[in-house]
């Protein structure tokens, strides 16, 4: 009996536990760091090249060329020592992880701190430095402190206008940003088995940014059913009586569309406050909301009209984009005015393709709004891609339309 | 492992994008870390960070999962960095690159003298000595042997 981190890391909650590593992932920016660890450790030995991998998303296409030439590097590496390779346009890591790639009950490490993303396969994901991952690119395990963990009991259906993205910032708003500091975060109950994957991939996307080290849903019918369409014959997990440090519930019908704030994600405020905010920049994508129904839910919004401001959309991965050209939703975000990014970060983490200056206020469906993060002098408000959606038709922070 | 630096105070839930920012990090010159440190946070810490101990708030190094920012205390000469907490991957990060943690709760003053000893678990500021929550033995070892490229390097 035990928590879903418990029976995965194979030990109980404040013991330390050495763990084989079943996937590991860097990309362009950690990935770097890695190698020149690994390098230093000796640069012999690499643990089962097959489950590791080496996907470029933060700097893509390259900006200038010190960054090619470290990206040139570590290409050449991945592909001579057979790691598994994803370049430029392929899409952001975590995002190419969820595309059948992660299993339920797997152990998976990325040297990135939204790596916890993929708990909502039901795998324990967590996030590692560069010289953590080096280690288990030489010997396919690391060490871990099982957590403990925190029940969220979800109940409800999400109603009106809002979506994973205004409960992922309500809950994150309830924790706090280190509300969850070294447990784990565990989604359970009526209104978290009824959510599609790519709500579950949102709302665990946001567990770090409540300092948790994982969010996890357990595996049901809905995650089989996803990862069968992609060629894979995986197994429900059955919760059991557990031992939670802490407990919260929410309803999802009140769950109201939501922003975060500049400089903090837990600085939570219903939109209906903010009404009327004039926006420089709208920014829709990432790994909380690049995915191909966060698309399509944008495109039905802005379709056959304009947007009033400059707006930037970055599909999380090429698949999301093939989907996209394929049913007529990325026409519809083109012909409404939109900008078209390269698969990958975008300007999320504020080094290039949509950069802000000074002054400058940009609405973004990602997950950090931190002082600086996007440009020095400009501000981040969070949202989700409706309200992004509505904002940028007007040019100003507008509550989100609601679309069936 | 015992130490001892000036304290320099920042505040609580300093994260990693305003200890190095998102711009400098497509670069593995340390001299551009340094040079760039708590930039977003306030530029005129660059120029105290050499023989300091930092005692921040709570959740010291959340956000990003940037080795950069533990490298780059390190490398300006910070000798150690106190919290009552901090996010877990600065956590690993820095004990992984040889940068000491105190995980403790101590008032902070400006430039006063901060003694430590990791091993035997305490910290001293203004006379007096405050527990410190201890590494776990991994982590101790770690440490001890500089670095984790060191501790692989030794075959362990």
């Amino acid at each position: 009996m035990g928590t879903l981190s418990e029976r995965i890391l194979g030990g109980t909650a404040g013991e330390y536990v050495d763990c084989h590593v079943d996937r590991a992932y860097v990309h362009d920016g950690t990935g770097v760091l890695t190698l020149e660890a690994w390098k230093n450790m000796g640069g012999k030995g690499i643990q089962d090249a097959s489950h590791l991998y080496v996907l470029f998303d933060h700097i893509v296409p390259a900006n200038n060329s010190t960054t090619a030439a470290l990206q040139h590097e570590l290409r050449e590496f991945a592909c001579g020592s057979f790691l598994q390779f994803s370049d430029i346009g392929g899409g952001i890591c975590h995002q190419i992880m969820s595309e059948g790639v992660v299993l339920p009950g797997e152990v998976v490490v990325g040297a990135d701190s939204h790596t916890c993303t993929l708990g909502a396969f039901g795998a324990f994901a967590t996030g590692v430095g560069a010289t953590d991952m080096a280690a288990i690119w030489m010997t396919g395990e690391t060490w871990f402190r099982v957590p403990e963990s925190i029940g969220i009991h979800l109940s409800g259906t999400l109603s009106g206008a809002a979506e994973a993205k205004d409960l992922a910032l309500t809950y994150v708003g309830r924790l706090g940003m280190d509300g969850a500091t070294y447990q784990a975060l565990e989604f359970i109950g009526e209104g978290a088995a009824a959510l599609p994957m790519d709500d579950r991939l949102t709302l665990c996307n946001l567990a770090v940014e409540t300092g948790a080290k994982a969010g996890m849903f357990y595996a049901d019918d809905i995650t089989v059913q996803y990862l069968a369409a992609a060629g894979h014959e995986a197994r429900q997990q059955v919760p059991e009586s557990c031992r939670y440090q802490q407990e919260l519930d929410f309803d999802l019908t009140d769950i109201v569309p939501v922003i975060a704030v500049p400089p903090r994600v837990d600085t939570i405020r219903p939109v209906s406050d903010l009404v009327g905010l004039p926006l420089d920049q709208v920014f829709v994508g990432t790994c909380t909301n690049g995915r191909y129904s966060d698309l399509a839910r944008f495109a039905r919004i802005v379709k056959g009209r304009k947007v009033a401001v400059r707006t930037i959309v970055v599909p999380a991965s090429r698949a999301v984009l093939e989907e996209a050209i394929r049913t007529g939703v990325l026409a519809d975000i083109v012909e409404a005015g939109c900008t078209i990014g390269t698969p990958g970060c975008g300007p999320c983490l504020g080094a290039h393709m949509g950069v802000i200056g000074e002054g400058e206020v940009c609405l973004s469906t990602a997950n950090r709004n931190f002082k600086n993060r996007m440009g020095t002098g400009g501000e981040i408000y969070l949202s989700s891609v409706a309200t992004a959606a509505s904002s940028a038709l007007e040019g100003e922070i507008t509550p989100p339309e609601e679309v069936s | 492992m015992p130490g001892k630096g000036r304290a320099v105070c920042v505040g609580a839930d300093i994260d990693t994008d305003q200890i190095i920012a998102g711009r400098y990090l497509r670069t593995k010159d340390h001299a551009v870390w340094i040079e760039h440190i708590f930039e977003d946070l306030d530029p005129s810490l660059a120029r105290r960070m050499n023989g300091a101990v930092i005692i921040a708030g709570k959740n010291f190094g959340c956000g990003s999962s940037r080795e950069q920012a533990a490298i780059a205390i390190r490398e300006s000469g910070v000798v150690a960095v106190a919290a009552p907490s901090f996010a877990r991957i600065f956590f690993r990060n820095a004990i992984n690159v040889g940068l000491p943690l105190i995980e403790c709760n101590i008032t902070c003053i400006e430039g006063d003298i901060v003694k430590f000893d990791l091993a035997e678990g305490w910290v001293e500021a203004q006379g007096k000595k405050y527990p410190v929550r201890p590494l776990s033995p991994r982590m101790q070892e770690i440490l001890a042997a500089g670095g984790l490229v060191n501790y692989m390097r030794a075959g362990r």
